[in-house]
């Protein structure tokens, strides 16, 4: 794909743009439809339209597999972490309602950052997918 | 309640039938998952479809509106469709790593070689 | 304080460990991290038991929405006793799991391995603690999914289809239930176990929910491999490493028992099952057939792994057996006998795991002499045989015997027959082993002496004392179970 000029530019020129918009999903989920989910593969779409663009080893340098397998498990602690903190803040596992002084504050925080880590390991997952599917190849069993 | 008015759940029906058995039927291992999705998928229609009044829209308070979509089986559903794709994510990982092994995804010729080395197996057992 | 936060512990520790040994990238300290969890997930559960047993129900909140709007965590006397089975039965094997584990995978995958173990422990854990429909689906999945990863990680080749096979029938399974959860959601707009036992009441005599039932037996049926659904678990359980096996039999379809338990006498009730539609006298049938021709097939099989194999669908016979019958005694053996069959089935393959390390295979065929070789592994391999056959002195006795009690109340002597002569075909099948291990003599170059290294074989043994123990001592068994039994049957009568 190094030889397609037009395509690259406009590759350069979308995934910013792919990626804010992920961000916008991600945050208008509290007032619309978004979340976790869909920001999260929004996210890892940008990087899998980067690795189609630009070849997969420049993608797994860019985000190294290492770093997504972290992510994965990150995110994940990320959600069951809040669940935790609203143990030791004096609440059930998983109550946001202790999470800050009034009460639907606290559920606007918790729900915030359940979808943190939502998206984290959505979009880990996605590219782990990916980078696993993609990176095989007839003569590289394994 | 005419038959036609419940056109959703035939249509789920529909779905759980073919999937269900192209499952059972077919022997190429990816058309089994993609029969498995299907399957999977109508039940994600047998949730959602239910749930939406005519007339009625997202359950947030606003004037106007007293009529309200049951948001749960959304819910639900987004929880299923994960699992769903984790399942085919994981089926065709195995699929991958099945072809590699076996050279084939045709499960006849899985099953074949398999049986082979079963029985070379057992065998070398009665020499040992 | 904390002691109130015990439901949740009880899944969320697992749950926690899971990402964490991915996040270490590490076979030992995964190993470490996933032996601790279990061993702290033993302790939760037992404190869960006792107190259910000093304070009765306890009712947990998750996110401090009250039931029936949030999900809860409802622990009774019931899956209390599930919960000490499947945490107790992990915290042995994996101890047991790191030798053999590093024998059989390679170890790039180990750390993976463990995070999916305890991933699988969680899902089970949940599945069991869970008192709401969907989250039971949920964590069925986790289970099952991190089971099919476990399994396909074995070193044979055959394992990845045995694997996929898996994954197909169990994913059916699981989505059946799904769709007849979807029914009763439907009909009385719940997801909460208690109040739907509440609302069916009103509908139960509707289509969907007959349908509903249908559909959740038939799935749940799949997932413990009762009698001609069974086809799934022979493969998966001999193509996958050892410590997994010793694991998923004696856990992963027991905890789909205790679904249907629930499903049948809580959410049903026998008002519904009993009279008009036949299922438990199906389930009956089915029942004996496996009891029956899975003892025969397990007397034809070659490879160990896989005679155990059967005889597990043998005995998934006798648990359905009890939970048909549906009377006290008869749910009392069902439940005990997921106990007592679980450490039994657990010890023996924890035991045949040292001889596929040491001989390098499982074939009936190559064991010959066996015993003078592996001694201590062959002994416990007849006394956990001799639970298997319910011989008097033993755990699997225990249930036999209470079964037999259940089908002359009911005055069911056929039953008894089936119980005697599946019995007879176990003994005959352990025999098999005994004679080929005791009788036969070593081959010429055989190695004189080489035990299962003592990491493998103390929780083993450990495993198979506990079949001799609770032959006797039968208050924990037995008296958890008839506990169990009352609060299914209880609310009914």
């Amino acid at each position: 794909m190094r030889d397609f000029f037009v395509l690259r530019v406009i590759a350069k020129l979308l995934i910013p743009f792919m990626l804010l918009f992920a961000l916008y999903v991600q945050f208008h989920g509290d007032f619309g439809p978004g979340g976790g989910f869909q920001a999260g593969v929004m996210c890892a779409a940008a990087v899998i339209f980067y690795a189609l663009i630009f070849g997969l080893p420049a993608a797994r340098a860019l985000v190294p597999d290492a770093v997504v397998e972290s992510m994965l498990a990150v995110g994940v602690l990320i959600y069951a972490g809040v669940g935790v903190a609203g143990l030791l803040l004096g609440g059930n596992f998983l109550d946001y309602f202790v999470l800050a002084a009034d009460p639907v504050a606290g559920q606007h925080r918790g729900i915030f950052l359940v979808e943190v880590g939502v998206l984290v390991t959505v979009s880990a997952v996605m590219l782990k997918i990916f980078y696993m599917f993609a990176g095989r190849s007839r003569n590289t069993p394994d | 309640m005419t038959v036609g008015s419940h056109y959703s759940y035939w249509v789920t029906i529909l779905l759980m039938i073919a999937g269900l058995y192209i499952v059972v039927a077919r022997r190429n291992l990816i058309k089994k998952l993609i029969g498995l999705a299907i399957f999977q998928t109508s039940v994600y229609l047998l949730y959602i479809a239910p749930g939406k009044l005519i007339g009625g829209t997202a359950p947030i308070i606003a004037e106007g509106f007293t009529v309200y979509s049951n948001p749960l089986p959304h819910v639900l559903i987004l929880t299923a469709i994960v699992v769903g794709v984790a399942t085919l994510a994981l089926g065709l990982a195995l699929v991958v790593r099945i072809h590699e092994e076996y050279g084939s995804i045709e499960e006849d010729a899985i099953l074949e070689i398999a049986e082979r080395e079963t029985t070379a197996q057992e065998q070398g057992g009665d020499r040992a | 304080m904390i002691l109130d936060h015990l439901p949740a512990l009880q899944v969320v520790v697992p749950l926690m460990a899971a990402p964490l040994i991915v996040l270490l990238r590490s076979g030992r300290a995964g190993w470490l991290i996933a032996t601790l969890v279990s061993w702290f997930a033993l302790a939760v559960a037992v404190m869960l038991f006792m107190r259910v047993q000093s304070v009765g129900v306890i009712s947990y909140a998750i996110g401090n929405w009250p039931p029936p709007w949030g999900i809860e965590y409802r622990v009774d006397a019931l899956n209390a006793f599930v919960l000490v089975l499947v945490s107790l039965i992990a915290s042995v094997v994996l101890p047991y799991a790191r030798t053999s584990i590093a024998a059989e995978v390679p170890a790039d995958r180990h750390y993976l391995l463990y995070s999916m173990f305890v991933l699988c422990l969680c899902g089970l854990l949940g599945m069991a603690i869970t008192g709401d429909v969907f989250n039971i689906f949920v964590f069925l999945e986790i289970s099952s999914l991190s089971g099919y990863v476990l399994i396909g990680l074995g070193r044979d080749r055959r394992a990845l289809h045995s694997a996929f096979q898996y994954l197909i029938m169990g994913t059916i399974g699981a989505t059946f239930y799904i769709i007849g959860v979807g029914l009763l959601y439907l009909m009385t707009g719940t997801l909460n176990l208690a109040d739907m036992t509440v609302r069916l009441a009103a509908v139960e005599e509707t289509r969907p929910v007959r349908a509903a039932l249908a559909f959740i037996t038939v799935g749940l049926s799949l997932k413990i491999a009762l009698f001609p659904l069974h086809v799934w678990l022979p493969g998966a359980y001999a193509g996958a490493p050892s410590a997994v096996v010793a694991f998923m039999a004696g856990t992963a379809t027991k905890v789909s028992v205790y679904v249907m338990l629930r499903f049948v006498f809580g959410i049903f009730g026998v008002r519904l099952v009993l009279p008009d539609l036949h299922l438990l006298d199906m389930l009956m049938i089915f029942s004996a057939a496996a009891m029956i021709t899975a003892s025969l097939t397990a007397l034809f099989q070659k490879d160990l792994k896989r005679l155990l194999a059967y005889s597990s669908v043998a005995q998934i016979g006798y648990i359905t057996l009890g939970l048909s019958l549906a009377n006290n005694d008869g749910v009392t053996a069902s439940v005990a006998h997921l106990f007592n069959h679980g450490i039994t089935k657990a010890a023996l393959f924890m035991l045949v795991g040292g001889i596929v390390l040491r001989v390098g295979t499982c074939q009936v065929d190559a064991l010959a002499g066996l015993a003078r070789r592996m001694p201590v592994t062959c002994f416990g391999i007849v006394i956990a045989g001799l639970s298997l056959v319910g011989v008097p002195g033993t755990a699997g006795f225990i249930t036999k015997w209470h079964l037999v009690l259940a089908a002359l109340q009911d005055g069911q002597w056929w039953v008894v027959a089936v119980v005697g002569a599946s019995s007879l075909l176990a003994a005959a099948y352990v025999w098999r082993f005994v004679e080929v291990a005791y009788m036969q003599p070593a081959p010429a170059d055989a190695v004189t002496r080489s035990e299962a290294p003592l990491q493998m074989l103390v929780p083993a043994c450990a495993m198979v004392a506990a079949c001799i123990y609770f032959g006797f001592e039968t208050s924990f068994s037995l008296g958890g179970a008839r506990d169990a039994a009352a609060v299914l049957l209880g609310g009914l009568r």
